[in-house]
C-alpha cells in the first residue's frame, strides 16, 4: 500500500453498505449528560449508537462538547468534569457501572482512542515500539519474544516503511503523519471493537490527511471495527461517515445518514454550515455567515441553543427547548420547525439557502491598467545552520529560495502550500520583519530591501499584516482603543487625539464591532471578534496591501465566513490588495484572483484561480487539489502523495518534488525545471508541462 | 560529544576568569595592598619600609590589572591579578593566614564533607521523590492537601531550628548519638547519622513540593492521556511514563548540585563540629581569612560549571531528543 | 523612603483598580481564604515593622539656651507604644510568666540571714503578694479578661468596618444609580450576605482570634514577661517584635535592589539578543557560579574590613549597624537577581516571537516602546510571583547569615542575632529555651504567612494554572 501514487478512484461512500444494517450494535449511548462540578452542563443529553463496521461522525465547531463526549465514553474526563447521568453500553457491558480495574481492560482493549495532536500524544522518551508493546502485553497477553514481531507487523500494517528500525526510534524522529500512523497502530494493537478518533487529521497537511483517512478506512474494512470520528470538517465527514451527528453547544441537534444530511440538512444550523463553506461557485457573492459566536461550553441555556443566531427563530425558540423529532429516512432533528404548527408553516415558506447575490461591481473591470503595487523579484530568505566548536556556519535552510510575484491594486494573490513550505516567511520578509537574504521588494516604486529603519518607516503604513492566531496577535494587557491607536501613533497618522478617537470609532464600525468595545480588553472577545480587531488595527494606518497569513485557519467555519465576507467587502470599498497566505484551497478559490503554489521555498505553479485550480499543470498542485476532501464527495480522482515534504535544509537535487512525484523522469532528478509558459498568466515549473 | 565538551571547557575559562576578577576587585577596591600589609603587620606603627617589604615578599608590589611599564604580553601577566589568579588554575591556592597550605587543607577536609553531603543528597532525593509521587498519586484528595500543607509548614521553618532542635532531641534528651565531632573509618557512622537526618529534614518541604509540581505538570500532558487510554493503571502511568519525563526538569536542578557536594554544608558542619570544607569556610569567614575564602569561591564556581556540564550530559541519558553538539 | 514605598504601593493599587484585567487575578487572590488570612497576618507584621520604622528623637525635658535638646537615642513609635515592656528589664534570665528569676542569688532575708534562692523579679509579677499561690490564678484571670477584651474590640472593629463598607457600597450605588435594590437593605443584611462568603468568614474568625490573642498579650505583658527575659534581663517579647522590622527590611529592600537589575537585564537580553544577550548571560553565569553564601560572605567580609578601617565615619554605633543592614540588603540584592533575570530572559524570548509584537514591529514601533508597552506588562506576573516567593526565603536567609557571622550587625535586633545568642543558652542546665522558641515561633508565623500568601498569588497569577 505504500507503493505508487497511481490515480485511483476514491470509492465514493454512496450509501451505508446494506450489510451494516443487519449487524449488532456495538455502542449505545443513551441520554449522556456530563457536568462541571459547579453544575454547568458540558454534554447535554446525547444519544447515538454504532454498529460493527460503521463510522459515526460527531460534527461540530470548537467548544461544542464533542471531545468531552468521547472522553466520557473512555471514562477519561478531566478532573472537575463528571458524567452526571445517562447510559453507555459497549456491547453488553455497561461502561459507567464497571469498576475501575475492569474499565482498564476495556480501554485500549475493546475501545481505543487516537487524538488530535500526534506530536504531543506520544511519550517523547519512550521508543515507538515500547509504547505499542505496552498495549500488547496488557491486552493481548503477549510475552517476551512474541511482542517485537507483532509490533513490527502492526507498524507495517499502518504503512510505515522500514518498520523494524522505526520500532526502536523515538517519536521525535518521526514526522507528524508517521506519528499519527503509530497512534493508529497502537490503537489497533488491542484489536478494539470501537475506535474513537478525535480530530485525527486536524493537525496534519491535506496530503497527509488524505493518507491517514485512507488508512483509517482500510483498517476499518479489514477489521470490521466501529469508528467514532470526531471532527469539525464537513469534507472529512463526507469522505468517512455513514452516520452523522451534528453537535451544537453540548447537544446533538441533528442526526442522519450521511447522504441524507448532505442532500437535505434539516436543522437551520446544519443548513447554514453548508452555506458558510466557501468555494468558487460563490466567489461573486458573500458567504452565508452565521451571525454571532458559538456559545461557550457550559453556558446555561434554557431555550433552543441556536435561537440567538438563527434567522428562522421565533418566540417559541427563545422560550422552550425543542424536543428530539424523528423524521423519515433515519433523520432526526432538535428544532421547533419540525415540532409545531408554526414551524411547518415557516418551513413551507421556501427560503433559499444562500443569500441573494449581491451586485458586485468592478469584477473583471479594469483588468488592464492596474498599477502593480508590489513587485517582488527573486526573494530569498536563508537561515544559517551553525555547528561545531566555533559555531561555524555549515549550511543554510533555504526557507524562501527565489520567489517573484506582482500584486496589482485591488487584487488578491493567494500563496498556497503545505506547512513548512516557506509561505509565512515570504509574508514576513516582505514586511521586513525577517531580513531577506537577497532579492528585491519594490513597494509602490520604492525598494524596501537594504534601506534604513527610518526610511522603511515611511513605507510601513502602506503594507500591513493580519496574523493567523487571533489569540496571540493582540496584546492582552491593552484596551482595544490602545491597540488601534498604536499604529497611528507610530506612523503619526492622525493629528490630534479627537481625530484619533473619531477614527477609532469609524474603524470599529467598519469591521462590524460596537463602538463601546474600544474600552474593553481582548480577552472579552471571541476568536472571530479578535480577528476583526486585528483587521481594524491594520486599517488604522490606511494600508494599500494587506498580507493575510492564514487569517481564518484558527476560526470555526461559521465565523470564518464572517471574516471572509469582511475581507471581501473591505477590498471592494478600499480597493485593497491582498497577499492571502493559506493552505485552504476552498477559501483561496473563493477569495483570490491569482494563485501561487509554493513547494519547499519555491513557486512551482502560478496563474489565475481558474487556471491553477481547474486545470492544474504541476503534479504537486494536482495532488494538493485532489487531497482536499470535498463535501460532494464524488467524481474527484485522488492522487495519493507518498511520503512527506523533505526538509528545506536538504532539498532534493533537481526538481524538489521528484521524490514524491508519480511522473518522475530521469531529468527531474538532475536539474530544477525552468518556467514553462502555459498562457499569459499561467506559468509552471515542470518538465511534464514543457513537453 | 567530544566537541561539545571541549567547547564547554573553553567556555568555562572566561567564566572562571570573571569569577576571579570579581573576587579580586571586591577585595582590592576596598583594600589596597598597603592596607593589607598594614593589617598583616599589625595596625599600629608600621613603617612604610615594612609595608614595602611585605608587599615584595607576598608579590603585591605590582600594578593591579594592567602593567603600563612592561612590554608585550607581560603588560597583562606581570600584575597582581594575573600572578595570583593564574596559580588558581593550577590549584595552587597559596597559604592561609596561619601559614598552612590551603590546597592541602582542602584535600584533607574533602572526605568528611563528602561523608555528610553525599548520603544527605542520595537519601534526600529518594525520600523527596517518593513523597512527591505519593502526593501526585493521591492528587486532589485530602491526603494530597495534608501533604502539601505539611510541606509548606516544613519549608517555613528555619533550617537552624532543625539543627538545634535535632541536636537537642537526639543527643541531649535521648542520648542516641554524640552531639558533635567526627572520626574516621567505621566510627564515622554515628557522627554522620544525625547531620544526614537533619540535612534531609531541612529541605523535605521545599523539594517535595517542587517535585510534586513537576509531576503534576507532566500528568496534565497529552501523552499521559494516551497512556491511560491504553488501559494502563494509574501506578504504571506514573512510573513508566510520568517519572521518566519528569526526570528531565528534575535533573536540571539536581545534577548541578552533585559536584558542589564536595564543598560540604556550612551550617551542618559547623554545628556538628565536622572538620569538613564547610566548617573550614565558616572559620575562614570568621577569621577574615581572605585567601581561604577566595580559594573556596574559585573551587565552588569550578564545581558549579562542572555541574552544568554534567547536567547536559545527564540529559542525553534521559532525553533521547538531546544530542550534544 | 519607607513612605515613598507605601505611596507607590497605594498608587499602584489605585492604578490597578482601573484596569479590569489586572484586578481579576487579585480578585482571585481575594477569593481564597488561605490567601486572605495570610495577608491579614502579614499586614499585622508589616504594621509592627512600620511602627518600628517611624523614628524620632525624644525631646529632653530640660532645655538649654532655649533650644530643644534631643536625646541621643533614636526611638521609634513602636518603642513608645511598647515602652512598658522595653523599660522593665530584669537582672538576667527569667522564664515566661515567671515571678522569680531563673538563677539563684544570694539574698539577705529580713532576719539578716544570707540565703541562696531564686529572687523575686523586679517587675514580673511584682504586684503579687505571694506568687507561689497567686500566680496561676492571676495569669488565668488576666488571660480571661484579655480574651474578652480582645473579642470585644475585635467585634467592634468588624462592626465598624462593616458599617463603613456598607455606606461605601451605598454611596457608590447611589452615585452609579444602578443598583437601587442594594441600597435598600440595611447594614446587618450586608453583613449576613458577606458571611456567606467563605474567605470573609475565615477572615472574620482570624481577626477575632488575633484580637483575643492580642488582648491576652497586652493584659499579661502589663505585669509579666510573657516570653521571659534574656541574659541581660531584656523582655524577649520586645526583642522578637523588634526583630520583625529587620526581617521585613531585608525582605523588601533586597527585592527593591534586585528588581531593576533582573527586569532591565533580563528583558534586554531576551529582546535585543545578539551581543547584549551574550554579555548579560556571561554576567549571570559568573555570578551564579559562585556559591551564594560564599559570595555574600566575601562581600560582607570586605565591607567589614572597610568599616573597621574607617571607624571615624560613623557617629553612632546605631548608624553603623543601620548602614551595615543596608549594605547587606545591597549585597543580597546584587547576588540574587540572576534567577529572576534568567526567567525573564526566557519569557521575553518567547514573547518577542508572538504575533502582537510582530504587528507592532510592522508598524515601525520603536524598540523602547515595544519593551515598555508590550513586554514589561506581560512579564509583570512573573516578577510579582518571584518577588513574593523570594520574600520568605530572604527572611530565612537572614537568620542563617547572621549565624554564620556575615549577617546583620550583632547589635541589630534580628531573628538571626536572637537565635545566635540563644543557641548557647541551650547548653545551660537547666535549659533556657524561651528565647529560641520565641525567635523560631515568630519567624515561623511570618514565613508561613508569607509562603501561603505567595502561593495564593502564584495560583492567581500563573497563566498555566488557571485555564478556565
Amino acid at each position: 500500500m505504500k507503493s505508487d501514487s497511481s490515480l485511483n478512484q476514491l470509492r465514493p461512500l454512496t450509501s451505508t453498505p446494506p450489510e451494516i444494517g443487519r449487524r449488532e450494535f456495538i455502542l449505545n449511548v443513551d441520554s449522556l449528560v456530563t457536568r462541571l462540578n459547579n453544575g454547568a452542563r458540558i454534554v447535554d443529553d446525547i444519544s447515538f449508537s454504532l454498529k460493527q463496521g460503521e463510522t459515526f461522525a460527531l460534527l461540530g465547531e470548537s467548544g461544542c462538547g464533542k471531545s468531552m463526549t468521547a472522553l466520557a465514553l473512555m471514562r477519561l474526563l478531566p478532573d472537575g468534569i463528571r458524567v452526571a447521568s445517562g447510559d453507555i453500553k459497549l456491547g453488553e457491558e455497561d461502561i459507567l457501572a464497571l469498576p475501575e480495574y475492569a474499565m482498564r481492560k476495556v480501554r485500549g482493549g475493546q475501545m481505543a482512542m487516537i487524538f488530535q495532536e500526534p506530536g504531543l500524544s506520544l511519550n517523547p522518551v519512550m521508543t515507538v515500539g515500547d509504547q505499542i508493546a505496552e498495549v500488547l502485553t496488557l491486552h493481548q497477553q503477549l510475552r517476551g519474544k512474541e511482542v517485537r514481531p507483532r509490533c513490527v507487523e502492526l507498524l507495517e500494517q499502518v504503512g510505515i516503511s522500514d518498520a523494524l528500525r522505526r520500532a526502536s526510534e523515538y517519536p521525535f524522529q518521526l514526522s507528524g503523519g508517521m506519528k499519527q500512523r503509530v497512534m493508529i497502530a497502537m490503537a489497533m494493537a488491542g484489536q478494539p471493537k470501537l475506535l474513537i478518533a478525535d480530530e485525527p487529521t486536524t493537525a496534519l497537511d491535506v496530503t497527509i490527511q488524505a493518507q491517514v483517512l485512507k488508512l483509517l478506512r482500510d483498517t476499518q474494512q479489514k477489521t470490521g471495527m466501529a469508528l467514532l470520528l470526531i471532527t469539525h470538517d464537513l469534507g472529512v465527514v463526507a469522505q468517512m461517515a455513514h452516520q452523522v451527528g451534528v453537535m451544537y453547544a453540548g447537544q446533538i441537534i441533528e442526526q442522519a445518514p450521511r447522504e441524507q444530511l448532505f442532500a437535505r440538512p434539516a436543522h437551520p444550523y446544519t443548513q447554514k454550515l453548508f452555506a458558510a463553506l466557501p468555494d468558487a461557485g460563490r466567489s461573486g457573492q458573500p458567504l452565508a455567515a452565521i451571525p454571532g459566536n458559538v456559545p461557550p461550553l457550559g453556558a446555561p441555556l434554557a431555550a433552543c441553543r441556536f435561537a440567538p443566531r438563527c434567522d428562522k427563530a421565533w418566540a417559541l425558540c427563545h422560550e422552550q427547548v425543542p424536543e428530539w423529532t424523528q423524521l423519515e429516512n433515519g433523520q432526526g432533528v432538535r428544532c421547533h420547525l419540525y415540532t409545531s404548527q408554526m414551524g411547518s408553516e415557516k418551513l413551507n415558506l421556501k427560503t433559499s439557502l444562500s443569500p441573494a447575490p449581491s451586485n458586485v461591481s468592478g469584477e473583471g473591470a479594469g483588468e488592464e491598467g492596474r498599477d502593480t503595487f508590489l513587485q517582488v523579484e527573486n526573494l530569498q530568505v536563508h537561515f544559517l545552520i551553525r555547528k561545531g566548536i566555533l559555531q561555524r556556519t555549515v549550511g543554510y535552510v533555504k526557507a524562501v529560495d527565489g520567489v517573484s510575484m506582482n500584486i496589482p491594486e485591488g487584487r488578491t494573490l493567494a500563496l498556497v502550500g503545505e506547512s513548512g513550505c516557506g509561505k509565512t516567511t515570504v509574508g514576513k520578509a516582505l514586511l521586513q520583519l525577517i531580513t531577506p537574504t537577497a532579492g528585491s521588494v519594490r513597494f509602490a516604486g520604492h525598494e524596501l530591501i537594504g534601506i534604513t529603519a527610518r526610511q522603511l518607516r515611511k513605507h510601513r503604513a502602506g503594507m500591513q499584516m493580519i496574523f493567523q492566531d487571533p489569540y496571540a496577535s493582540l496584546n492582552p494587557k491593552m484596551r482595544v482603543a490602545e491597540i488601534l491607536q498604536e499604529g497611528m501613533d507610530a506612523l503619526s497618522i492622525a493629528k490630534n487625539s479627537d481625530e484619533r478617537q473619531r477614527r477609532i470609532d469609524e474603524l470599529l464600525e467598519q469591521v462590524g464591532l460596537e463602538k463601546a468595545s474600544k474600552w474593553r480588553y481582548p480577552h472579552e472577545f471571541s476568536g472571530g471578534q479578535r480577528q476583526r480587531i486585528a483587521i481594524a488595527r491594520v486599517l488604522a494606518v490606511n494600508p494599500n496591501l494587506l498580507i493575510c497569513d492564514e487569517p481564518t485557519s484558527a476560526l470555526d467555519v461559521s465565523v470564518q465566513a464572517q471574516i471572509l465576507n469582511l475581507l471581501k467587502s473591505l477590498q471592494q470599498q478600499l480597493r485593497l490588495s491582498y497577499l492571502f497566505i493559506s493552505h485552504n484551497l476552498a477559501v483561496v478559490e473563493y477569495l483570490a484572483h491569482e494563485v501561487y503554489v509554493m513547494y519547499l521555498g519555491r513557486i512551482v505553479e502560478r496563474g489565475t484561480v481558474a487556471e491553477v485550480l481547474h486545470t492544474p499543470k504541476h503534479p504537486y498542485t494536482q495532488a494538493l487539489l485532489s487531497a482536499v476532501p470535498r463535501i460532494d464527495g464524488q467524481g474527484m480522482k485522488t492522487i495519493r502523495l507518498p511520503g512527506e515534504t523533505p526538509s528545506p535544509s536538504r532539498p532534493p537535487q533537481g526538481c524538489h518534488f521528484h521524490t514524491r512525484c508519480a511522473h518522475v523522469m530521469a531529468k527531474c532528478r538532475e536539474v530544477y525545471p525552468g518556467e514553462t509558459i502555459i498562457s499569459a498568466t499561467h506559468r509552471v515549473h515542470c518538465y511534464l508541462a514543457a513537453e | 560529544m567530544i566537541a561539545y565538551l571541549i567547547r564547554r571547557i573553553l567556555y568555562a575559562i572566561p567564566i572562571l576568569v570573571g569569577v576571579n576578577l570579581l573576587t579580586f576587585s571586591l577585595f582590592f577596591v576596598v583594600n589596597t595592598a598597603d592596607d593589607m600589609a598594614r593589617m598583616q603587620l599589625g595596625m599600629k606603627r608600621v613603617t612604610p619600609e615594612a609595608i614595602e617589604k611585605w608587599k615584595q615578599q607576598h608579590g603585591y608590589d605590582k600594578p593591579l590589572l594592567f602593567n603600563a611599564h612592561a612590554e608585550g604580553i607581560s603588560k597583562i601577566s606581570d600584575t597582581i591579578f594575573f600572578q595570583k589568579s593564574a596559580r588558581m588554575f593550577a590549584f595552587d591556592f597559596g597559604s592561609s593566614n596561619d601559614g598552612r597550605n590551603v590546597a592541602r587543607e582542602i584535600q584533607t577536609r574533602m572526605m568528611p564533607s563528602l561523608a555528610i553531603a553525599l548520603p544527605t543528597f542520595l537519601i534526600g532525593l529518594l525520600i523527596y521523590i517518593t513523597f512527591a509521587l505519593l502526593m501526585t498519586l493521591f492528587r486532589a484528595t485530602a491526603l494530597d492537601m495534608l501533604g502539601v500543607s505539611l510541606c509548606v509548614l516544613l519549608m517555613s521553618i528555619s533550617g537552624l531550628f532543625y539543627i538545634i532542635g535535632g541536636q537537642f532531641v537526639a543527643s541531649k534528651l535521648w542520648h542516641w548519638v554524640p552531639i558533635s565531632g567526627y572520626a574516621g573509618g567505621l566510627d564515622s557512622i554515628k557522627f554522620v547519622l544525625l547531620p544526614v537526618l537533619i540535612g534531609v529534614m531541612g529541605s523535605v518541604g521545599a523539594s517535595s513540593r517542587w517535585y510534586r509540581t513537576i509531576f503534576l505538570e507532566e500528568i496534565g500532558k497529552d501523552y499521559v492521556r494516551t497512556a491511560r487510554a491504553k488501559g494502563l493503571s494509574e501506578l504504571r502511568v506514573l512510573f513508566r511514563h510520568v517519572l521518566k519525563n519528569a526526570m528531565i526538569p528534575i535533573l536540571t536542578g539536581v545534577v548541578v548540585v552533585i559536584p558542589l557536594l564536595f564543598m560540604g554544608s556550612l551550617l551542618t558542619e559547623s554545628f556538628f563540629g565536622i572538620p569538613g570544607l564547610g566548617s573550614y569556610t565558616i572559620d575562614a569567614i570568621n577569621a577574615q581569612d581572605f585567601s581561604v575564602v577566595r580559594a573556596m569561591v574559585f573551587l565552588g564556581s569550578m564545581l558549579y560549571i562542572a555541574g552544568l556540564v554534567l547536567t547536559d550530559i545527564s540529559y542525553t541519558i534521559v532525553d533521547p531528543r538531546v544530542r550534544l553538539q | 523612603m519607607i513612605y515613598l514605598l507605601l505611596a507607590t504601593v497605594l498608587a499602584a493599587a489605585l492604578w490597578i483598580r482601573k484596569r479590569p484585567h489586572l484586578v481579576l487575578p487579585w480578585q482571585r487572590v481575594a477569593k481564597g481564604s488561605v490567601g486572605m488570612v495570610s495577608l491579614l497576618l502579614l499586614s499585622l507584621f508589616v504594621l509592627v515593622g512600620l511602627l518600628d520604622t517611624m523614628h524620632y528623637r525624644a525631646a529632653l525635658s530640660e532645655k538649654s539656651n532655649g533650644q530643644t535638646v534631643y536625646s541621643a537615642e533614636v526611638l521609634s513609635v513602636f518603642d513608645a507604644l511598647a515602652k512598658g515592656i522595653k523599660s522593665r528589664s530584669e537582672k538576667t534570665y527569667s522564664a515566661p510568666l515567671a515571678a522569680y528569676l531563673y538563677a539563684k542569688e544570694s539574698m539577705e532575708t529580713s532576719e539578716g540571714k544570707i540565703l541562696r534562692d531564686y529572687p523575686r523579679l523586679r517587675y514580673g509579677g511584682a504586684h503579687l503578694a505571694d506568687p507561689q499561690r497567686e500566680l496561676l490564678g492571676d495569669v488565668l484571670k488576666r488571660t480571661g479578661i484579655g480574651a474578652l477584651e480582645g473579642l470585644l474590640i475585635g467585634v467592634l472593629l468588624i462592626a465598624v468596618s462593616n458599617m463603613l463598607f456598607h455606606f461605601f457600597v451605598k454611596f457608590r450605588t447611589v452615585w452609579s444609580s444602578a443598583g437601587r435594590e442594594i441600597s435598600k437593605d440595611n447594614w446587618i443584611s450586608t453583613f449576613t450576605r458577606a458571611m456567606k462568603n467563605k474567605p470573609f468568614k475565615a477572615l472574620l474568625i482570624t481577626t477575632l482570634l488575633i484580637a483575643m490573642l492580642l488582648g491576652i498579650t497586652v493584659n499579661l505583658a502589663a505585669v509579666y514577661h510573657v516570653l521571659g527575659t534574656d541574659k541581660v534581663g531584656q523582655d524577649v517579647l520586645y526583642l522578637a517584635l523588634k526583630s520583625i522590622r529587620t526581617g521585613l527590611v531585608i525582605g523588601t529592600v533586597t527585592t527593591l535592589v534586585m528588581l531593576p537589575f533582573a527586569l532591565l537585564l533580563g528583558i534586554a537580553a531576551g529582546y535585543l539578543r545578539g551581543w547584549v544577550d551574550d554579555v548579560i548571560q556571561y554576567l549571570y553565569t559568573v555570578l551564579s557560579s559562585i556559591p551564594s553564601v560564599l559570595l555574600i560572605a566575601a562581600a560582607v567580609l570586605m565591607m567589614q574590613v572597610y568599616i573597621e578601617m574607617h571607624p571615624d565615619w560613623f557617629e553612632t554605633s546605631a548608624a553603623r549597624a543601620d548602614l551595615r543592614l543596608l549594605f547587606l540588603c545591597l549585597i543580597l540584592g546584587v547576588t540574587s537577581w540572576t534567577g529572576l533575570c534568567r526567567l525573564l530572559r526566557g519569557e521575553t524570548l518567547k514573547l518577542r516571537e508572538l504575533e502582537y509584537i510582530q504587528a507592532a514591529q510592522a508598524f515601525g514601533v520603536s524598540s523602547s516602546r515595544i519593551l515598555t508597552r508590550h513586554i514589561v506588562p506581560n512579564v509583570m506576573h512573573i516578577v510579582l510571583i518571584a518577588v513574593v516567593m523570594d520574600f520568605s526565603s530572604l527572611v530565612l536567609a537572614e537568620a542563617v547569615l547572621s549565624y554564620v557571622g556575615v549577617g546583620v550587625d550583632p547589635s541589630t535586633m534580628s531573628f538571626g542575632t536572637l537565635i545566635n545568642s540563644a543557641r548557647l543558652e541551650m547548653g545551660r542546665e537547666p535549659m533556657v529555651w524561651w528565647t529560641l522558641a520565641a525567635a523560631f515561633g515568630f519567624m515561623l508565623v511570618l514565613v508561613l504567612a508569607a509562603n501561603l500568601f505567595a502561593d495564593a498569588v502564584r495560583d492567581a497569577f500563573d497563566p498555566r494554572l488557571n485555564r478556565t
